[in-house]
């Protein structure tokens, strides 16, 4: 009898401390520029964007050798995971790749006192990728929307005049998009689809911007988008014409920087509010010549020189 | 859950034997034994409520687990219209709170539409129907394509190989499942994906059949143990009397042990389709990841070749989706209402098997 009692109190009082944990989230806030130390590093946690995963990765280990007290740490996951660890205070630098929206200003002037400051730090051309074989070489932005949109009529390759394609199995067109909380995703759900509209469901949803353009390099009947950064000679980049009947652009750094290609876009840094100094020495070495010469060494497009 | 219930399963096989010990050891909780100080009894204690606190905290570990998912799912059907602006829910998801798409959330539409839309602009569509046929159907191929080898594996194992063979197989297919389960999703997505283009003429090779093929992999293991431990639970006496009436080996196995042994199969099955509805990393990888019913063609039609369609499962939705909505949203309570559909698919299947198993023991 006591014995049960016993294992009822113990199970009571276990139960309570793990529920008191459960309804505790975020015990340990970090503090990554803890500066205090003499000797240690100083460590910036930059997150986000797994189009500039990349290229935030070659950036933070050249910087190591530019500045060896400071230690950039880069993870990837996607650009909404670098807002909200941006809002959460996870996150120092923010890599996105679209532009805030509204609301997450809020909730960052919410949580840190003042809006965070936008640096933007490159150019990538979205670009359309299909399989290296493939016949097809130029597609308008109707087009687009047409295969990728919810109700959109698109959905073999036959309909856009393509009848054989090498190594393809059958006729039917096998679309590669991005999970929902990406930046990419969002990207081209704006531009291509239209801001109102949805993505047909069916779909190959990846969870990285390489994962895109490796998939294609292997599925001859695919298409799909990735950052112009992630191209390999195993898949081909379509030239986009902005309608119907007008001239495809090639996407390049030239046809970037005069924004004739339709589907190009800035890359940003966030910082919540002014970054302190060793951040904003970063973020200054980012925009020189030494960083943007890095990001036309990975495949994106560096910003003009001014 | 699959192998909570084996470990579970262990013991109570071994039920006979326990019994001894614990009256082995009764004498020595007399106090009469000499040279036993009160230290002694005083660390005996301790080690008991150790072994009770370890005992217990299973129990405790799933109760906890069950309340945590449930309470965050549970505000979808308090709320009125608009989610509660909570103050520390400061990640937010663009569309989910302030979009006048945040409507009152519907069980019917989660159940029933095939709509998933979480991220939606301008209009936020949770329909997990496409969800649920992609978790079932892979499931049930795996299970077509697992059962076969896993209860044939176990019969093999336990009555047509002896010495060597036996143990070299027991220990190459324990092998098998310990292969991290992103690794067969590596497989899956490197290596079966051209060879099911190429030999099946598929546009794309990462649909169900890749990610049946996986999950039967990964199920095999579990069937073949448990087959084989049920296999062996028969009596040898059933065995002698089968071959003294002249039974041949075959005879014996199929009219004489599956049937005397069929609980434990059912059993090892059932834990196999456990492992398969809750596999996650693997189908990620290998089945596409597209909300698509695979048996409905775009014109509405039956779609004959549906296993080559590209589906995806509950498991994997929750995976890629969950780092991201933002905290107290209504996709994230989504997602967990989600964890609680699979939690009671993976609760009704583990009951299943245990009601059936406990059918074995009383006999």
């Amino acid at each position: 009898m006591s014995k049960t009692k016993f294992a009822r109190s113990t199970i009571l009082i276990l139960t309570i401390a793990m529920a008191a944990c459960l309804t505790q989230p975020g015990c340990g806030k970090r503090d990554g520029a803890g500066g205090s130390g003499s000797v240690s590093k100083t460590t910036v946690q930059n997150i986000g964007s797994d189009t500039m995963v990349n290229l935030a990765q070659a950036w933070a280990e050249e910087y190591a050798k530019v500045e060896p007290s400071v230690s950039v740490e880069v993870s990837g996951g996607g650009s909404g995971i670098g807002v909200a660890a941006l809002i959460n205070g996870t996150a120092e630098i923010a890599n996105c790749s679209r532009k805030l929206e509204p609301s997450e200003i809020e909730k960052a002037k919410a949580k840190h006192g003042s809006d965070p400051k936008e640096f933007m730090v490159g150019y990538d051309a979205l670009s359309i990728y299909v399989h290296k074989d493939h016949p097809l070489n130029e597609i308008s932005i109707d087009d687009l929307a047409e295969i990728y949109k919810e109700g959109g009529t698109i959905t073999k390759w036959s309909q856009l005049g393509v009848q054989a394609i090498p190594g393809g199995k059958g006729d039917d067109i096998v679309r590669v998009s991005r999970q929902n909380n990406s930046g990419t995703y969002h990207y081209f759900r704006e531009v291509v689809i239209g801001k109102k509209g949805d993505f047909k469901a069916g779909s190959v949803d990846l969870n990285g911007s390489k994962d895109v353009v490796e998939l294609i390099a292997k599925t001859p009947n695919a298409i799909g988008y990735s950052g112009l950064g992630y191209a390999t000679p195993e898949v081909k980049i379509l030239k986009v014409a902005k309608k119907k009947g007008e001239p495809a652009i090639q996407p390049s750094i030239p046809t970037t920087l005069d924004k004739t290609y339709p589907i190009a876009r800035p890359m940003f840094m966030y910082t919540p509010g002014n970054p302190p100094p060793h951040i904003q020495k970063y973020l200054d070495w980012v925009m020189s010549e030494a960083g943007q010469k890095i990001v036309k060494d990975i495949g994106y497009v560096p910003l003009p020189k001014s | 859950m699959a192998t909570e219930l084996q470990t579970e399963l262990a013991p109570e096989r071994a039920a006979p034997k326990p019994a001894q010990p614990e009256r082995g050891s009764a004498p020595a909780n007399k106090p009469a034994r000499a040279g036993r100080g009160a230290l002694a009894i005083a660390g005996e204690k301790l080690i008991e409520f150790v072994i009770r606190l370890c005992g217990i905290s299973a129990i405790i570990f799933v109760f906890s687990i069950f309340f945590f998912v449930f309470r965050e799912a549970a505000p979808l059907f308090f709320q009125k219209h608009e989610p509660p602006a909570q103050p520390e829910a400061v990640v937010e998801r663009h569309a989910d709170d302030h979009s006048p798409a945040a409507k009152k959330f519907a069980l019917k539409e989660f159940l029933f539409s095939k709509e998933w839309y979480p991220t939606s602009q301008s209009n936020v569509r949770f329909g997990v129907l496409a969800l649920i046929v992609g978790t079932l159907s892979v499931t049930a191929l795996a299970m077509i394509i697992a059962v076969p080898f896993g209860l044939g594996a176990a019969v093999f194992v336990s009555e047509f190989c002896g010495g060597k063979i036996k143990e070299t197989l027991k220990i190459v297919i324990e092998l098998l499942a310990a292969i991290p389960s992103v690794v067969w999703g590596f497989i899956g997505l490197t290596v079966m994906n051209p060879i099911i283009q190429d030999l099946f003429h598929a546009p794309i090779g990462l649909n169900m059949l890749n990610g049946a093929i996986l999950l039967a992999l990964m199920s095999v293991p579990i069937m073949v143990s448990i087959g084989e431990d049920s296999l062996k639970a028969v009596p040898d006496s059933f065995r002698e009397a089968g071959l003294a009436l002249g039974a041949t080996r075959w005879q014996l196995v199929y009219r004489v042990l599956l049937p005397a042994a069929k609980n434990g199969l059912l059993a090892a099955v059932l834990l196999g389709v456990g492992r398969a509805v809750g596999e996650t990393m693997a189908v990620l990888m290998a089945t596409g990841h597209a909300v698509n019913i695979p048996f409905v063609t775009a014109d509405g039609s039956f779609n004959p070749l549906f296993i080559f369609e590209p589906v995806r499962t509950l498991t994997a939705t929750i995976a890629a989706e969950l780092g991201e909505a933002s905290e107290g949203s209504q996709h994230y309570r989504v997602l967990f209402l989600i964890g609680v559909l699979l939690f009671s698919m993976t609760f009704i299947v583990n009951l299943t098997a245990d009601l059936i198993i406990r059918g074995i023991k009383k006999r």
